[in-house]
């Protein structure tokens, strides 16, 4: 196992544990918001105004929330171009860099799920976008390249519970935002955690 | 400690042959049992995923009667995603999804043309894209008259660019 040689760029090694420590305050104020938050497209919105509004410090955790969310957007390619440019991914860190890139889309999916829920004009018309998207991806979709799937099987269906965007469609964001991605988020991280020790620690002095 | 019930030279090497077989296949049934369990929830959990029943809007309704449609207008049904368009040829029903990303365009009636707000895909009255991102027309769907004098559009009958419900 050979260290990788830092030069002068030192903090920029921060960037994986910055990802971490925003997940976290994601993961200490998401549930908290979802005391108030009803995932029912007749209330979900107000609901949402309520936290902003009514909810004593209700707009200091939303934004908590919020902002460690696009933050944690920011931090993590960052870290990602780190290793990169560092060559931090070969030997013995290569399975490592693979379940990297699978936090990286997972991370993507959750601010995906969560931009949809306070059901606002941006949350629908973003919703459709990502659904049509997902619509027109290869093989999984009905309508893209090499589709296999009808579209009452493809990938879009299961994703709205339908063909339109409605209840079904919030509840499943709401499920995937809450419990599945985040689920999923964890444990990888913590067999990313598990590889980093395995190769011998940080790839580099702190 | 536990005493050994016989020395190991004393068993019979059948015996052990034997014992050594239901070992290797207690082993692999209990790998198979683990495997087709978490095979069949898998399975059944993505089956789960897919509803029997979806509660939307038909694909079949009625818009009003042709009356109440102005020459020249183009209106938006609500909760249906279609346009309908009254010229003075007739009706047509285009379908209020861009060609894009799905979202809705919206009709400038100073402009005569239809814009799309998420990535600025334009279409003229005829549906056709002529501007932005939009790869394709704005499907028509087939329109006729109910029983009752009303207009009845079918969104899963797509029809060419020449459709008209004389009016």
């Amino acid at each position: 196992m050979k260290w990788v040689p830092l030069g002068l760029v030192r903090y920029t090694v921060c960037l994986g544990g910055l990802s971490v420590f925003f997940f976290l305050l994601c993961i200490l104020t998401g549930p908290f918001l979802m005391l108030y938050y009803v995932p029912d497209v007749n209330r979900a919105h107000a609901d949402v105004m309520d936290i902003m509004q009514v909810v004593p410090f209700g707009a200091f955790v939303r934004n908590v929330h919020r902002w460690s969310a696009c933050l944690m957007i920011v931090c993590v390619p960052a870290h990602m171009t780190r290793v990169f440019l560092q060559a931090a991914y070969k030997p013995p860190r290569q399975l490592n860099w693979l379940v990297g890139i699978t936090l990286l889309i997972l991370t993507y999916l959750m601010c995906f799920t969560g931009y949809m829920l306070p059901w606002d004009q941006e949350a629908y018309w973003g919703a459709t976008i990502g659904a049509t998207m997902a619509e027109n991806s290869p093989f999984l979709g009905a309508k893209g390249p090499f589709s296999v799937l009808p579209p009452d099987k493809d990938i879009h269906y299961i994703m709205l519970g339908g063909t339109v965007l409605d209840q079904p469609t919030l509840s499943r964001f709401f499920f995937a935002h809450c419990i599945a991605i985040p689920g999923a988020l964890a444990g990888l991280m913590g067999f990313h955690f598990f590889n980093i020790h395995r190769a011998g620690g940080m790839s580099g002095p702190l | 400690m536990f005493k050994p019930v016989a020395k190991a030279e004393a068993i019979d090497p059948k015996k052990i042959a034997r014992r050594e077989a239901i070992r290797k296949g207690l082993f692999w049934a209990c790998w198979g049992v683990f495997i087709g369990f978490a095979g069949i929830l898998g399975a059944s959990i993505v089956r789960f995923a897919y509803p029997r029943i979806v509660f939307e809007p038909s694909s079949i309704f009625k818009a009003g009667k042709p009356d109440d449609y102005k020459v020249g207008s183009v209106a938006l049904i609500h909760g249906r995603g279609v346009f309908v368009i009254r010229t003075e040829k007739g009706f047509y029903a285009l379908s209020a999804k861009c060609t894009h990303l799905g979202c809705q365009p919206i009709w400038y009636e100073d402009q005569q043309v239809f814009k799309c707000p998420c990535h600025g895909a334009r279409f003229d009255k005829e549906g056709i894209n002529f501007a932005g991102p939009a790869p394709l027309p704005l499907p028509r769907f087939h329109l006729s008259l109910s029983p009752d004098g009303r207009l009845l559009v079918d969104k899963s009958t797509n029809v060419g660019m020449d459709f008209f419900l004389e009016a």
